[in-house]
């Protein structure tokens, strides 16, 4: 499998993303937001961050970046892609998915341990979880609040598309029916909040997140 | 031309920050402050002199990146600049 890293100015997990998808086997291509084509490549990475300092919206202005016009058209064409916490902002102010993530509810950046459960294991990203298994994993962020219209939210429901909720009484920010990751029609773009770079190995604390990174290697490959 | 653009949350979205101003002027005294809404302004210098043309310009700017009409309304203002 090779993988492709997509770096804005602002980006701060896309190093961590390299370390786990190197890990799982493959050493990722760096890409900066300035190029106007994308290397040969089966996964296409956002990772978190404060792309373009979270001006006027958090992910607005990398949606709008030369190297995203690139980035979608590869998506429509069937490359997986993978958008964590600003990255998942980015997949929504693009078009990819839909909604957008809000403000959190308490006005609070959060920044602790989470319990997800995994609502859909057959997509590239989760199938090494067991279904409906809890996780942990962290978030850190400001404007997580998945908000979409009550016609969005039932099509997602009835299309199967939530992949990760936060557990029962653990939503850190007021999502919209506890949703914490979603995917595209196809099951292959998936933006989540949690990080799972950042619990991907023992010595973080956990393993969590690296069934993830595998499991994309194992089927992608 | 200068160009005013408004950028408000729409009905029934939750708007966190406008509760926590509310909030506050409640607790400052201010009293009778129904409700709070925060929102944005843009402000624009324009070369356009066809204000029609502009208008149309401004709406899809709106549209590709100054909105994000999921959530957002935007309202145009155009005036000619002194």
């Amino acid at each position: 499998m090779r993988a492709a890293v997509i770096v804005f100015p602002g980006s701060n997990c896309d190093r961590d993303v390299a370390v786990c998808l190197e890990a799982a086997g493959t050493k990722p291509d760096m890409v900066w937001h300035g190029e106007t084509s994308l290397p040969a490549c089966d996964l296409i990475v956002l990772p978190g961050g404060f792309s373009y300092g979270d001006y006027l919206r958090c992910g607005s202005m990398a949606a709008n970046s030369p190297v995203m016009r690139e980035v979608v058209a590869r998506a429509h064409a069937g490359t997986a892609v993978l958008g964590i916490c600003n990255g998942f902002q980015v997949l929504t102010e693009c078009g990819l998915l839909p909604g957008v993530l809000m403000r959190n509810r308490d006005l609070n950046f959060v920044c602790r341990n989470t319990r997800l459960n995994v609502t859909r294991t057959d997509t590239p990203f989760t199938h090494l979880y067991e279904a409906d298994e809890e996780i942990i994993i962290p978030v850190a962020h400001n404007e997580g609040n998945y908000f979409a219209d009550d016609d969005t939210l039932v099509r997602l429901q009835g299309e199967n598309q939530i992949v990760f909720t936060y557990a029962s009484g653990d939503n850190p920010n007021g999502a919209s029916l506890d949703i914490a990751g979603i995917t595209d029609p196809t099951g292959r773009v998936l933006g989540m909040m949690p990080h799972p770079e950042r619990r991907a190995e023992k010595a973080l604390g956990g393993a969590d997140g690296r069934r993830m990174f595998d499991g994309v290697m194992e089927m992608l490959s | 031309m200068k160009a005013t653009i408004y950028i408000t949350l729409k009905n029934g979205v939750l708007d966190p920050q406008g509760k926590a101003i509310e909030n506050a002027l409640g607790q400052l005294g201010f009293d009778g402050v129904n409700s709070v809404r925060q929102g944005k302004l843009i402000e624009m210098d324009l070369a356009d002199t066809d204000a029609s043309a502009a208008e149309s310009r401004l709406q899809e700017m709106c549209e590709k990146l100054l909105a994000n009409t999921v959530i957002e309304n935007f309202d145009i203002r155009l005036s000619d600049t002194e």
